[in-house]
Formats: C-alpha cells, sequence, structure tokens
C-alpha cells in the first residue's frame, strides 16, 4: 500500500510539472499584457519601464525559472491588476467555488445514485423510463440556457428564490459560507441545482448500467439463493460493486466542478474562480491566470489521489495485487 | 409419509422475442428424504432451469407458468416470494456452477457467511460467526479464522467451490440442488468435492438433486437417475439400471459416447444431429430427428410410461430389457 501510494504521489507530481511547462508557455503565446495594462497614450520609455518592472524583457526560459523557483517558495506571482499575490486573490474565492461544488456534487450523488439503482432495477418499468428519460434533457441541455431557465421559472416566475449573488454568508472553519444562513441557502440552491444536473444524469445513466450488470451476476443470485431480504442485496451486494466506477466518475467530475464552474458562475454572478479567470483572461492579467490553472491542477491531482485510495478501500483486489506489485 | 419434494407437470417457459422457449415443459418427478437424484442432460435440455425453478430464481423474461412443486407439503409455486424467501438457504440451499462467480468479490468471506446464519436466525453476531466457522472446518477449509477474514479471490477455484458449499451447509438443509458444481474444477478436485458432498449428505441425512451432463460423475453419486431432453425427462429409473440397461434410444446414445477402455484409436459413438432449438422444437418425439429407431408412430407425442414400479420411459420404441450395453 506505501509503495503504491509513494509512486502514485510520484506520477502525480510529474504531471503537475509537466502542466506548469504547458501552461506558462501558452499563456506566454496568448499576448503581450503590457499592450492590454497600460494607458496607450504612454510613451516608448513608459512601456519599456513597465515591462522591465513586471520582468517580461527577459526571455521564456528564465522568467519560466523565476516562476518556478518562486512557486516552490509559494509564490505564484503577483497581479498586474490589483498588484497584490495572485495566489491570494483567487484563494479569496476559492471557498464559494468549493461550497457551490460541493453541494452540487452532494445533490448529484445523493439523487443519482438511488434513482440510478431504482432504474437499474426496473429497466422496462414506467418509473425507470421516465428516469432514464429525464437523464437524457439533464445532460444534452446546454448549462447557461438551462440556468437562465432556472433564474426565469424560480426566480422571476414563481419569486421563490434570488437569481444571482451569494446571499448573508457566515464564517466556518476560517472560511464565508452560504449554506449556514436561510438567505445563503436560498441563494446557492438554484447555481447548485444548475451546476448539479449534468453531473447528476451522468451518475444515474452510470448507476443504472452498472447495476443491471451487477445484478445478473452469479453472486446476486447465489445472495437470492442463500434467501437474503432484497434491501440487503441492493444495499449491500449491488451497491458495493457498482460504488468502484461511480467512485471513479465523481472524482474527476468534482475537480472538473471546482475548475470549470465557469457558466454557472457566471449566469448567477456567484462570485467564485470561475468569474475570476474571465476576468483575468480579458485583462490578460498572466498571473492570476497561471495561478488560478497550476491550482486547479493541483486539485484534480490531488482528487484523483485521494479517488485511488478509496478505489482500493472498496476494491480488495486492487489492494492485493498493488501491494505485491 | 409425504415425500420431501414433489414436482408435478413442472412448466417454465421464457417470453423472448422470437417465440416462446419452453425450457422446461412437464417436468414431474419425486424426491425422498436424503435421497440423491441425478438430473442429467444436455445444454437446453433444461436441468439447471428445473433447479432455479424449485428455489423460485428464474430469472425474467422466464417464469413458471404451471405445474406444482411441493416441498415438504408446501406448495412453492402458489406460495410465492415471501415463502420462498424464508425456505432459501434455510431448508433448501444450491450451489452453484462456476465458484469463480458465486461468491461477492467485494464482501469478506465472513461477512457473506454471517449475513447467511442472520438472515433466517436472530442469533449474534459471535454466535453466527462461530458457526460460519464450524462450516468452514466441515469443509475442509483451514486454518478457519484466517480463512474467514479473507475475500473471495484469495481462494483457489476449488476453495470457493467448498466455501459455496460451507454456505449451504449453514442452516443443515433438507434438499441441497448442486448446479454442475464440479464442472468448473479440475479433476482431482472435481473428485475431492464429490466425495465430500456425498459424505456430508449421507451423514446429515440431505436430500440432493445433483445436475450434470456429465454421466461418469453422477452414475457413482445419485440413487435415482432423471434423463432430460428439450425440457422433459425422457428416462427415468435406478442409477445402476439406467446406466446398465438405458431403455431410451436418447439414453443409451449419451452411454455410448462417453470413452471408455476401447482399443486405441478406436472411433467414439455419437449421437448424430443436434440439440433442437427451444422456439423451433419437432412435433411428436421431440429426439425423433436424432433417432436411429424412429418412424411414423414417432409423430405423435410420447408420455413417460411406467415400465416397473420403479422406471419409467417416454418412448414408443424402447431398447429391450435384456440389451446391455458394453462394458468396459
Amino acid at each position: 500500500m506505501i509503495v503504491y501510494l509513494v509512486r502514485r504521489l510520484g506520477q502525480s507530481i510529474l504531471a503537475i510539472i509537466a502542466m506548469a511547462v504547458l501552461v506558462f508557455a501558452g499563456v506566454y503565446f496568448i499576448g503581450n499584457p503590457v499592450d492590454v495594462l497600460i494607458n496607450p497614450e504612454a510613451t516608448q520609455a513608459e512601456i519599456l519601464a513597465t515591462t522591465q518592472r513586471l520582468g517580461l524583457d527577459k526571455p521564456l526560459y528564465e522568467q519560466f525559472g523565476i516562476f518556478i523557483w518562486n512557486a516552490l517558495h509559494g509564490d505564484l506571482g503577483t497581479s498586474f491588476v490589483y498588484g497584490r499575490p495572485a495566489l491570494e486573490i483567487i484563494l479569496e474565492r476559492l471557498p464559494a467555488t468549493m461550497e457551490l461544488a460541493v453541494v452540487a456534487l452532494i445533490l448529484s450523488v445523493g439523487i443519482g445514485i438511488p434513482l440510478g439503482i431504482w432504474a437499474g432495477l426496473r429497466p422496462n418499468s414506467l418509473s425507470g423510463k421516465t428516469i432514464m428519460g429525464g437523464s437524457i434533457l439533464g445532460f444534452s441541455l446546454p448549462n447557461f440556457w438551462q440556468g437562465m431557465l432556472l433564474i426565469l421559472i424560480f426566480a422571476v416566475l414563481l419569486g421563490w428564490l434570488p437569481a444571482g449573488g451569494r446571499g448573508e454568508t457566515r464564517a466556518f472553519l476560517g472560511m464565508q459560507v452560504s449554506f449556514l444562513t436561510w438567505d445563503g441557502l436560498s441563494h446557492l440552491l438554484l447555481p447548485a441545482i444548475n451546476l448539479a444536473l449534468f453531473k447528476m444524469s451522468l451518475i444515474i445513466r452510470l448507476t443504472r448500467a452498472n447495476t443491471r450488470e451487477v445484478c445478473l451476476q452469479d453472486y446476486v443470485k447465489f445472495a437470492r439463493a442463500k434467501g437474503l431480504a432484497g434491501r440487503r442485496i441492493v444495499l449491500v451486494h449491488v451497491l458495493k460493486n457498482i460504488m468502484i466506477p461511480v467512485v471513479t466518475i465523481i472524482g474527476l467530475e468534482l475537480g472538473s466542478m471546482i475548475a470549470f464552474a465557469i457558466v454557472t458562475e457566471t449566469v448567477f454572478a456567484w462570485p467564485g474562480m470561475g468569474k475570476l479567470l474571465i476576468d483575468s483572461i480579458n485583462l490578460l492579467d498572466r498571473p492570476v491566470i497561471v495561478a488560478y490553472l497550476m491550482l486547479t491542477v493541483l486539485i484534480i491531482v490531488s482528487i484523483n489521489l485521494m479517488v485511488d485510495v478509496i478505489y482500493s478501500l472498496l476494491d480488495p483486489r486492487i489492494r492485493l495485487s498493488e501491494m505485491k506489485g | 409419509m409425504n415425500p420431501l419434494l414433489q414436482v408435478t407437470d413442472l412448466q417454465t417457459h421464457f417470453f423472448t422475442r422470437d417465440g416462446v422457449a419452453k425450457a422446461v415443459d412437464g417436468v414431474s418427478f419425486t424426491l425422498e428424504k436424503g435421497q440423491v437424484l441425478g438430473l442429467v442432460g444436455e445444454s437446453g435440455s433444461g436441468k439447471s432451469v428445473t433447479g432455479f425453478s424449485i428455489l423460485g430464481l428464474v430469472d425474467p423474461p422466464g417464469r413458471i407458468t404451471g405445474g406444482q412443486i411441493l416441498f415438504d407439503g408446501t406448495d412453492l409455486v402458489a406460495g410465492g416470494e415471501p415463502a420462498l424467501r424464508h425456505l432459501r438457504g434455510k431448508r433448501i440451499a444450491m450451489i452453484f456452477q462456476d465458484p469463480m462467480m458465486t461468491l461477492n468479490p467485494v464482501l469478506r468471506i465472513d461477512t457473506q457467511m454471517v449475513e447467511t446464519v442472520r438472515a433466517h436466525e436472530d442469533v449474534s453476531h459471535a454466535e453466527a460467526l462461530r458457526r460460519a466457522r464450524e462450516a468452514l472446518v466441515q469443509v475442509g477449509i483451514s486454518p478457519p479464522d484466517e480463512r474467514l477474514k479473507s475475500y473471495p479471490h484469495q481462494f483457489s477455484g476449488g476453495m470457493r467451490q467448498r466455501v459455496a458449499i460451507a454456505i449451504a451447509l449453514l442452516h443443515k438443509p433438507d434438499l441441497i440442488i448442486a448446479d454442475e458444481p464440479t464442472t468448473a474444477l479440475d479433476v482431482t478436485i472435481q473428485a475431492q468435492i464429490l466425495s465430500e458432498l456425498q459424505t456430508l449428505c449421507a451423514t446429515s441425512g440431505t436430500a440432493l438433486i445433483w445436475i450434470t451432463h456429465d454421466l461418469a460423475v453422477v452414475s457413482g453419486l445419485a440413487d435415482r437417475l432423471a434423463v432430460m431432453y428439450a425440457g422433459r425427462i425422457i428416462e427415468e429409473g435406478p442409477t445402476a439400471e439406467v446406466i446398465a440397461r438405458p431403455r431410451h434410444p436418447y439414453t443409451r446414445g449419451l452411454i455410448d459416447s462417453v470413452p471408455r477402455g476401447k482399443r486405441h484409436g478406436a472411433m467414439l459413438t455419437q449421437i448424430k444431429g443436434m440439440t433442437p432449438s427451444l422456439l423451433k422444437l419437432p412435433k411428436g418425439c421431440k429426439f425423433m430427428p436424432r433417432c436411429p429407431r424412429a418412424d411414423r408412430v414417432c409423430e405423435a407425442e410420447p408420455s413417460l410410461v411406467p415400465l416397473t414400479s420403479e422406471r419409467s420411459v417416454r418412448c414408443f420404441h424402447p431398447h429391450d430389457d435384456a440389451e446391455e450395453v458394453l462394458q468396459p
């Protein structure tokens, strides 16, 4: 188990290094931020001074070297626009995005898995077919349109929930969160549903397919032959087997939800990291873009690492073969 | 006294898109307490479906469409799911063909055994564990305490089948239905499992239905044989007699096609043709197209006729009692 973890950790670090090179080079080629940042009336001497101040006159490899050196010391650069450390600006926005993603994940798993199992156990029933039909809708509707429709129905027509913003927040573990106040929760609900619908549909379909497959296995028939109650067969024998692929997807999707909640955050004016990224790209605020992408890579890599560990806890076969290896 | 199990005119049909497959079509037999019945036939003859029907474990699109299964006086067909669930694993246990597939890969052996005990008896976890351990010792798995904590993939095929047998024995059932339990195993392991099951059943007075396509395996084990073909029993009788003097041409073909100590290089006897598709069964006798003795009479449906008090055969032209098959 230890050997396995160390090896996986090594792979993760390699992935982060590769990503750093790509991100840095990619952002470098987008354009010269000085052109955007500086007053169009500025003289050549002023432009030169700014370029030198931001360190943009040095060759790419040298800039990269400085970036990596600073990154290893926990400094991902200073925002050109805000004049403050990029990481600090992003971390200010992180709790909002994290909260949105986690609530969306809880919604999609909490609703998706039971519905998927239900549909998998009764593939030919009306309820099973309705669930499947609904899931097709869930992942084929464009996210921004679906968000606007939610606003139209629940905020404008029915007036039940607010259309945007974060509402009242409260401190929780050193972060400002919305879900602890009634006002915050009502603001959180619509964007979380919007972000969750796609993943929920995915989880429903995956769970249903796996449930159907597992139900045909001999061990389920054997469990019935042992005289076990239906509930125990579904909740223990079936559920534990379908959790393996479902956990993989949840891990991958949590990463992408945190990183790419951009559309939802824009539609619902949710003050998260995604909104910040869009603004930074418009202003070519290079350090913020790089820092954002690096943080995203770090989050996705760590989640994948966690998934692998959970995986081995769920499936004893993986545990053993990896321990030998 | 009632027999332990009395199956009368059992019909289990599969409703597929291409038509109705009558996998079991009018099967009747009785089984006394402690008796061993060998249910023999080729793939698709309906022997496994007969076994699953008794436990009510036929998967859709199949279902029991008629007949009666009396177990110790209760009708299992009419009783439905709740009645069956309390019998399954408790009074009727089943062992499956492929031991690699019967144990849940993500649950430890102790979990899978303890849940079986507690599904039927309100005992503590510790007591259930003690019973599980005892059952493992009974089937020769050691060291039992360590093995209880293992996962199925840490066992070989033969060991897994022993665990499955141990699970079947947990409640000392009246009847075990064994669906080709040794087919997937090495010959040496096969022989071990076979003799162990035989001993265990004999000592505990458990009746056994041994479903197999392998006459050699079942001949040393079963008290009685029932030979199935295309969803019907075509011959039934005491094992020794059926093997020594088969009356139905199909049974005879089966016995003749077992390789025995013939001269090296001699051609094996075979039954010509193939088992018919259950969706397109011939009219009359289902074996007619492959039968060397068939004539016009066979276009009518033969019924299972008793020859003696012990034997019956479903054939218009059965072999003579005097004709013995060649013995090795």
